[in-house]
């Protein structure tokens, strides 16, 4: 119908659709939340994570990287997803080391905010606790790989737009990780600057600007509300 | 009265044994053994702290600015003197030394509402059921529900006043419990004055009844029974933070000891030197280590830290009401030294007393709701910070490398300085009212009542990792020794000595 913005349905709204849009951007315009770890605005969609996995007219598929469709069914917020992202949220806990009452990005960090709306409440999994060492060779960014999801937002901020291409992701299944291209493989001998975006947009604490600790007060931090106010 | 060798029994075979394990009413996990013989005299008497935490290893390796807030879990008694310890160490390390003004005057009212909330636990919820219906009283009323139904007054008091004091230190940290305010080289936040305002308000009724507290806790002390005139009343050289005026001062100051009989021995001294002034030993049956004066050695050099040693080591307190109550204190002892353990908890009401003047000065102080908050400087490779902690002295330590990595961490927790005088405290109780005597739970209680006057906090205190001895004997079913291992304090492992007594004792 001319006249008429294209919609899709999500969760029994109607969302408007641009061309180009992918499921998650348009749900984002509209002011839709659909749970994500490994997506940006910033950068190229990856379908890292898969906590943004939906229903697509029963089918499921990263929100984050498929084209949204006009007319189509979205289901996202189902028991049976809901409990695939719990489970998933609470496999990327057990398999790094993160513990969030010492870590400096609790209360901005979006793996701590989404196990929260989660409702995440225990592991369910055996802890695996890895041992990997900090990289704190670089003068003002440290590297904490215990709490890296290998979500490549900093692979893709440093590729497409800090244009370095600093970071990859090695290895395979439960030895993944995220490599550092300098000739020691230690971030300290990489290109990487502390002003370049893909030093500041982890969504854990796993790449931090060094120093900063915890500079922003309980109360004004990101994912603030009024129980964690204090 | 010599309570010495009942560390260790000449001969523990055929000793029989009692353990009061768990200790109740402390913080954290401890037990005592004695040992006795067939005529129930005591022959061994020991505090062993049996949980281990070993947070000074796992600080290594850890970036500077991560540790205020992560050494805050040791403790959820009082986290903020291990975040203030911690920050005023890493203020030196991040070249932030001093802290500006401001975040010096909200530093001290976090602190202070921390004594305040510490101190009103530990003296209504955890010591007033001995002190209220008396060391042998029955289980079923010696704990906090019992004085709520009997004191209900007392109880609503110590409730409210710990209230008072976790509402000053969310307003200066962000959360009652494990906030974020201190960070190396000052503060992330100042005080709202709304906040404040809300604080004030409250402050005639709190100090009213802090000044109820001290009347209440010299009240028990003054009516106890004349058989505990002496109870675990043992001579001890006394060590706190003093201001350079001889003031008494819980934040930043200068180290003093004073001996038993009340001289001076040192003064004046230097807090990032402490190092010169006292080292550490560790025994094979305890994970706390045993602090002492370089200058005496492990034997003699032992010390008390906390409000007893507090109140006593000052020349004066710096606010009007606990001065006064700090002379009726000593005017009550005749000017002497005071070693009595039971007199800590009128010591505890005092400096608690001190706290709420201290922090209703600091409310009325226009520093805390703004100005810079932090200094910056040129980075240090080390830090030591030392604070008076609710229960004594607390000192950090850190060694820093390049790379922002911390490459050593030393803790010396209130507690552990205590370890040797509450081990004396629970000798003298042992020996007593316990030795000869048919073993009683209210008997045993005596001890227990003995070691709470320390307040001690179990759990920041075990971090021996590494240093700790530890001897493992295999015996036979009819108790002979088949195999007798021993791992000396340098880890080196020794065989086929005579079995070590401490494992009669585990």
């Amino acid at each position: 119908m001319s006249g008429v913005d294209p919609t899709f349905d999500l969760d029994g709204q109607p969302v408007a659709l641009q061309p180009g849009d992918t499921i998650l951007t348009a749900a984002a315009r509209a002011g839709l939340d659909i749970p994500h770890l490994c997506w940006s605005e910033e950068v190229s969609g990856s379908a890292s994570c898969r906590l943004c996995t939906v229903l697509a007219d029963g089918r499921p598929v990263a929100a984050c990287v498929t084209p949204a469709v006009a007319g189509q069914k979205v289901d996202c917020r189902t028991a049976s997803l809901a409990t695939q992202r719990l489970r998933l949220l609470q496999m990327l806990f057990v398999e790094g080391n993160h513990f969030c009452p010492g870590c400096e990005k609790s209360g901005n960090c979006v793996l701590q905010v989404q196990a929260e709306r989660a409702g995440m409440t225990d592991l369910n999994f055996e802890v695996l606790n890895p041992e990997r060492p900090v990289d704190a060779s670089h003068p003002d960014v440290l590297f904490e790989p215990n709490r890296c999801i290998l979500c490549q937002l900093c692979v893709r901020a440093s590729d497409e737009i800090d244009g370095k291409r600093v970071f990859a992701i090695g290895g395979h299944g439960i030895a993944t990780r995220l490599l550092i291209d300098s000739p020691s493989g230690r971030l300290g001998d990489s290109a990487l600057s502390v002003d370049d975006r893909s030093a500041h947009i982890c969504p854990v604490g796993a790449l931090l600007p060094k120093r900063v600790g915890f500079a922003v007060p309980i109360g004004q931090r990101r994912f603030d509300t009024e129980d964690t106010r204090g | 009265m010599d309570t010495r060798p009942l560390e260790t029994a000449d001969n523990p075979a055929g000793l029989r044994r009692i353990a009061i394990d768990p200790l109740s009413r402390v913080e954290g996990h401890g037990k005592v053994t004695l040992l006795l013989d067939d005529d129930n005299r005591v022959r061994q008497a020991r505090l062993h702290i049996v949980e281990f935490r070993g947070f000074e290893k796992f600080i290594e390796g850890r970036p500077y600015w991560e540790v205020p807030v992560m050494v805050q879990r040791l403790c959820g008694i009082c986290p903020v003197s291990h975040h203030l310890a911690a920050s005023k160490a890493l203020d030196r390390v991040a070249g932030g030394w001093p802290v500006p003004p401001a975040a010096d005057r909200i530093r001290r009212l976090m602190h202070y509402g921390q004594i305040v909330q510490s101190h009103a636990l530990h003296f209504f919820h955890l010591a007033s059921p001995d002190l209220l219906f008396g060391f042998d009283a029955g289980v079923d009323q010696r704990n906090i529900v019992g004085v709520a139904a009997a004191f209900p007054d007392a109880a609503r008091q110590g409730v409210m006043l710990r209230k008072f004091g976790q509402e000053v230190i969310r307003i200066t940290s962000g959360k009652r419990i494990h906030g974020t305010g201190s960070i190396p080289g000052g503060m992330n936040r100042a005080v709202d004055p709304a906040e404040r305002d809300a604080l004030r308000a409250e402050l005639p009724q709190v100090l009213a009844w802090a000044q109820d507290a001290v009347s209440l806790a010299r009240r028990l002390h003054e009516s106890l029974p004349a058989r505990y005139a002496d109870f675990a009343d043992i001579p001890a050289a006394m060590m706190s933070l003093v201001g350079r005026d001889g003031a008494m001062e819980l934040y930043d100051g200068v180290l003093r000891l004073r001996e038993s009989d009340g001289r001076i021995a040192v003064d004046g001294f230097d807090d990032q030197r402490y190092r010169e002034l006292i080292a550490e030993a560790v025994k094979p049956w305890t994970y706390m280590k045993f602090p002492y004066r370089r200058d005496l050695g492990v034997d003699d050099g032992w010390y008390r830290v906390g409000p007893l040693a507090r109140v006593q080591n000052c020349d004066f307190i710096p606010t009007p009401r606990a001065e006064e109550a700090r002379q009726t204190f000593v005017a009550a002892h005749g000017g002497r030294p005071v070693h009595a353990v039971l007199a800590t908890h009128w010591a505890r009401m005092i400096e608690l007393l001190h706290g709420v003047e201290t922090v209703a000065a600091l409310l009325d102080d226009a520093l805390i709701t703004g100005g810079p908050l932090k200094a910056e400087g040129p980075r240090q490779r080390s830090g030591i910070g030392i604070i008076e902690a609710p229960r004594g002295t607390l000192i950090h330590e850190y060694e820093v490398g390049d790379d922002d990595l911390v490459t050593r961490c030393n803790l010396i927790v209130s507690t552990t300085h205590n370890n040797q005088a509450m081990n004396e405290a629970v000798r003298a109780v042992a020996l007593r009212y316990l030795d000869g005597e048919t073993i009683t739970e209210g008997l045993l209680n005596h001890i227990e009542v003995a070691v709470r006057a320390y307040d001690p906090c179990l759990s920041c205190a075990t971090h021996a990792l590494g240093q700790m001895p530890l001897a493992v004997s295999v015996r036979a079913a009819d108790g002979r020794v088949l195999d007798h291992v021993l791992r000396n304090s340098t880890g080196e492992l020794l065989r086929d000595g005579p079995a070590h007594d401490a494992e009669a004792a585990q």
